[in-house]
């Protein structure tokens, strides 16, 4: 894949604002991947955790938004465990994630939720979920 | 000895007999498991950005009930000492965050109280020795899978109730208990958690190596201690069974449902008819009932 890159993209604002939201330093992570091969999901992803932080590190901000790695992520913190930097991609995605509920956009309709899950889940579940996926 | 204690939203119904089971082996064991007064839901998850303050004001509330009633708090789900555990943390450690979110909570708390999960407590408190000599009805023979999943172990720093990667205290507990503990490559690997409302496939699939996984290393059954583990896992058994060749189900049960066993509880008031894969089979052949 060519991509070009830009400095105004990799010390753009939302890259800023997405380091100052999740706590996370972008450059710490030197790609070792140890996140994607423990990540229980990774497989699910559109990007997995390890090239999230390359492309953003990349400031390819727009790339990652467009990718459903965020919404799949179920914050087990598998990837920050073995992170031998001390990187929680976890915390990015999640911080992905408040850039978008926090602007009052649902990933998940509530309208949409199948009547039988809320009847027969558990609240945990429940919860959990409005507070990963709902604004 | 009375310990207060926090149930969370989930083991006050759709998980009672986790609940019941718990507080009943308390009893059992020599110590009381005393319900806060006032309790409100955790939240049920933990926030990950660090200035999303508004998530930490629902357990600083429980946390700060629970000051008032002594210095401890125990709970059995996961993911509630995971919430109150890490919040309690930012409680006592983060001046700046303390004051906001006691402004919004309306109380004084500093982070005062010790949160311990009931397995710290009948490993540090009680000792599982005590444990031991207290059972009635070991369940000698049963191959068991302890599933810690995620939120009991992550993040270490923060939890420390075991080793994050190679944990023993449920092992230790099976041991006591008379069971023979099995070590499966997926315990410490998530169920899928609330993917349940809008990713079924995904969490079919996590759950299914979870089961399969224990299955494949001996277990005849799997402990939990989380309701949303349970859950994800009882509802995948069908879908995982019609998938796997080989794989006709496993019973996964709480670890406190295993411990009301051992110590001789009666066997109808620990909630087995709720589980969707019947253990009583396996009691039977083991000649345990």
């Amino acid at each position: 894949m060519k991509i070009k890159l830009a400095k105004e993209e990799i010390e753009s604002a939302s890259i800023h604002q997405l380091q100052r939201i999740s706590g996370e330093d972008l450059k710490k992570c030197y790609q070792c991947g140890n996140c994607s091969g423990g990540c229980p999901v990774s497989f699910e992803m559109d990007i997995a955790p390890s090239q999230v932080m390359r492309f953003l590190q990349l400031g390819k901000i727009e790339e990652v938004m467009k990718a459903n790695s965020m919404w799949v992520c179920v914050g087990c913190l598998q990837c920050y465990s073995r992170c031998p930097k001390g990187c929680s991609v976890a915390a990015v995605l999640e911080g992905l994630r408040q850039t978008v509920l926090r602007k009052g956009e649902d990933f998940e309709k509530i309208k949409e939720i199948p009547i039988p899950f809320l009847e027969k889940a558990p609240q945990q579940a429940i919860v959990c979920g409005f507070r990963k996926l709902v604004s | 000895m009375k310990i207060p204690y926090y149930p969370g939203c989930t083991l006050n119904t759709f998980a009672k007999s986790f609940d019941e089971s718990a507080r009943s082996s308390a009893l059992e064991i020599g110590f009381e498991m005393a319900e806060l007064k006032q309790w409100n839901c955790c939240g049920a998850t933990f926030p990950l950005t660090p200035d999303n303050l508004i998530a930490l004001s629902a357990p600083a509330k429980v946390l700060s009930n629970a000051g008032k009633e002594g210095d401890t708090l125990t709970t059995l789900c996961s993911v509630c000492y995971n919430v109150l555990k890490r919040t309690n943390k930012v409680m006592r450690d983060n001046r700046e965050k303390r004051s906001t979110i006691n402004g919004f909570i309306e109380e004084e708390y500093d982070g005062a109280v010790n949160v311990l999960h009931f397995l710290e407590v009948l490993r540090d408190k009680i000792g599982f020795d005590k444990v031991k000599a207290a059972v009635k009805r070991p369940l000698t023979g049963i191959k068991t899978g302890a599933y810690y999943g995620c939120m009991l172990l992550r993040p270490f720093e923060d939890m420390g109730i075991d080793n994050a990667e190679r944990p023993t205290v449920f092992e230790n507990l099976l041991k006591a208990l008379g069971a023979e503990p099995v070590e499966f490559p997926n315990r410490i690997e998530c169920c899928g958690a609330h993917l349940a409302m809008n990713n079924e496939e995904v969490v079919t699939k996590l759950s299914g190596n979870v089961m399969t996984s224990a299955v494949g290393s001996g277990a005849e059954l799997i402990v939990t201690s989380c309701p949303l583990c349970q859950y994800n896992l009882e509802k995948s058994q069908d879908k995982v069974a019609s998938r796997t060749p080989g794989y006709t189900g496993v019973p996964v049960i709480y670890f406190t449902q295993a411990l009301g066993l051992a110590l001789g509880q009666p066997i109808e008031t620990l909630g087995f008819e709720k589980n969707v894969t019947d253990v009583m089979p396996l009691l039977k052949k083991k000649g345990i009932v």
